[in-house]
């Protein structure tokens, strides 16, 4: 009978939102704000990827929220898993076989390069400082998959998150001072589609990345801390 | 292209189906994974490369290695340390895989 | 036969996954699955954000060797999933935490079991004898 009404419900929405969908005007959806970013967006801001000067530049403040969501999400769940870590004389997992502990030594460099190149390139090709985050975390945290009696150094990846979080901030409000707007685009935009171009948001990006990869990087060391439930 | 996108919907909303009915948890995980994998290729076929390769690492890697090592420490997923050699084991006892 | 249009089979499944995830949320009985459930309508959401700046014909807004290649899709709704994303990778970390409280805390991640142990732990707290205080009227039915 729940699972009737719970049924019920389900398909009354789906209809309500086809019907809703149904009055979109497909095809060619009206674009507000996005027309005049598409217009100016590469002479204003100087990077060749509209999406990250749209991410950092026109929607800067945003980021740092996303950012610090993102922060209070990793702190809430080193709050929550405090109390369970895993006690000295418990058992790990068992140690990852040949292939696992072979790959993650052979992967680790490979990842880290592509991780940083993702973040550098983000003004120019798709890609940046989430991507690249979330490919350096997993690159910190193969080696702990196949050794999991190992575990990351916090003290390391705390520091890190501060100091690329405080880096964002600082080149916001050095905007602040120098143009009078919050994360403006400074430092001249250089030729459009070359590696040092866009002014401040390639820095940004590396902040970004760097923030985004330690606190999953932690979150996930955490997670992999934690001692398991008997069954 | 048309019938590329209506497959990769297809195999979308079947996965995501599995994710719910399919009794055993890892196996669906393993599911939310195809899920997220079929969504980044719709999202490249309508013009988002960054919401594409976001997903891709976010949504198909990220988000399945955390859901997985919580199952483990949930204890639902059992590596099977009396049915399966470890690592460390020789492989002749274990019988019928010649 | 005519074929619907592209957008219509994209919006069918980004609206799919939307309501495939609501039905596990609400049907869901335990806590992993419910987590799943919500990241699937998440993706659907996102799906749906994504396609309200989609047109087709239009190209990726990526400038090519600093040239405009031609009309391209709104960059706005692109920039906002990107960070959602993320986000809700966190949001689901947040949630994969508290349900391993909830299993140390109660020994089960199944709802039904949970509620029940939830309500026993409520009536010895409340000094209540067990399995009277709910199911049963609150005074003697006159006779």
């Amino acid at each position: 009978m729940r699972n009737f009404t719970s049924l019920l419900f389900a398909g009354g929405l789906g209809f309500f939102l086809l019907v809703l969908a149904a009055d979109l005007p497909v095809g060619a959806a009206p674009m507000v704000a996005g027309e005049g970013i598409l217009g100016q967006g590469p002479e204003a801001v100087g990077a060749a990827n509209l999406v990250t000067a749209v991410v950092l530049a026109y929607r800067g403040i945003d980021t740092l929220g996303e950012l610090s969501i993102l922060f209070a999400a990793a702190a809430g769940v080193g709050l929550i898993l405090s109390g369970m870590r895993r006690r000295a004389d418990q058992r790990p997992d068992p140690e990852g076989g040949f292939i696992l502990l072979a790959a993650a030594d052979l992967l680790f460099p490979l990842l880290v390069i592509v991780g940083l190149y993702i973040v550098l390139h983000g003004h120019l090709t798709p890609g940046g400082g989430f991507q690249g985050g979330v490919i350096l975390a997993a690159a910190f945290f193969l080696p702990l998959l196949g050794r999991p009696g190992d575990s990351l150094n916090h003290a390391v990846v705390n520091w890190v998150e501060g100091l690329a979080g405080g880096a964002f901030v600082l080149i916001g409000l050095w905007a602040l001072a120098v143009k009078g707007d919050f994360l403006a685009p400074m430092l001249g935009k250089g030729a459009l589609g070359s590696l040092f171009s866009a002014g401040t948001l390639p820095l940004l990006y590396i902040a970004v990345g760097l923030k985004v990869g330690a606190e999953i990087a932690g979150l996930m060391s955490t997670l992999q801390e934690t001692e398991a439930a008997e069954p | 292209m048309y019938w590329i996108t209506v497959l990769v919907v297809a195999i979308m909303i079947l996965s995501a189906l599995a994710v719910l009915l399919l009794p055993n948890l890892l196996a669906a995980v393993a599911a939310s994974s195809v899920v997220s994998l079929a969504l980044s290729v719709v999202f490249v076929i309508i013009r988002a490369p960054d919401v594409a390769m976001t997903e891709a690492a976010v949504g198909a890697g990220l988000s399945g290695v955390i859901l997985v090592l919580a199952l483990r420490r949930l204890g639902l997923w059992g590596l099977g340390d009396d049915n399966h050699p470890r690592p460390g084991d020789s492989l002749q006892g274990s019988g019928d895989d010649a | 036969m005519t074929l619907p249009p592209l957008e219509i089979v994209l919006y069918t499944g980004a609206v799919s996954l939307l309501i495939i995830g609501l039905a596990g949320l609400v049907m869901g009985d335990n806590l992993v699955r419910l987590v799943l459930a919500l990241a699937v309508a998440e993706a659907g959401v996102n799906l749906l954000l994504v396609l309200s700046g989609f047109r087709q014909g239009a190209f990726a807004p990526i400038l090519l060797e600093g040239r405009v290649p031609g009309p391209m899709v709104d960059p706005i709704p692109q920039a906002l999933v990107l960070t959602a994303i993320v986000i809700g990778v966190g949001v689901q970390a947040l949630a994969l935490a508290l349900v391993l409280r909830v299993r140390r805390a109660y020994g089960t991640v199944e709802m039904r079991t949970l509620r029940a142990r939830l309500h026993e732990d409520l009536d010895a707290a409340a000094g209540l004898p067990p399995e009277t205080s709910r199911n049963a009227p609150a005074v003697e039915r006159p006779a």
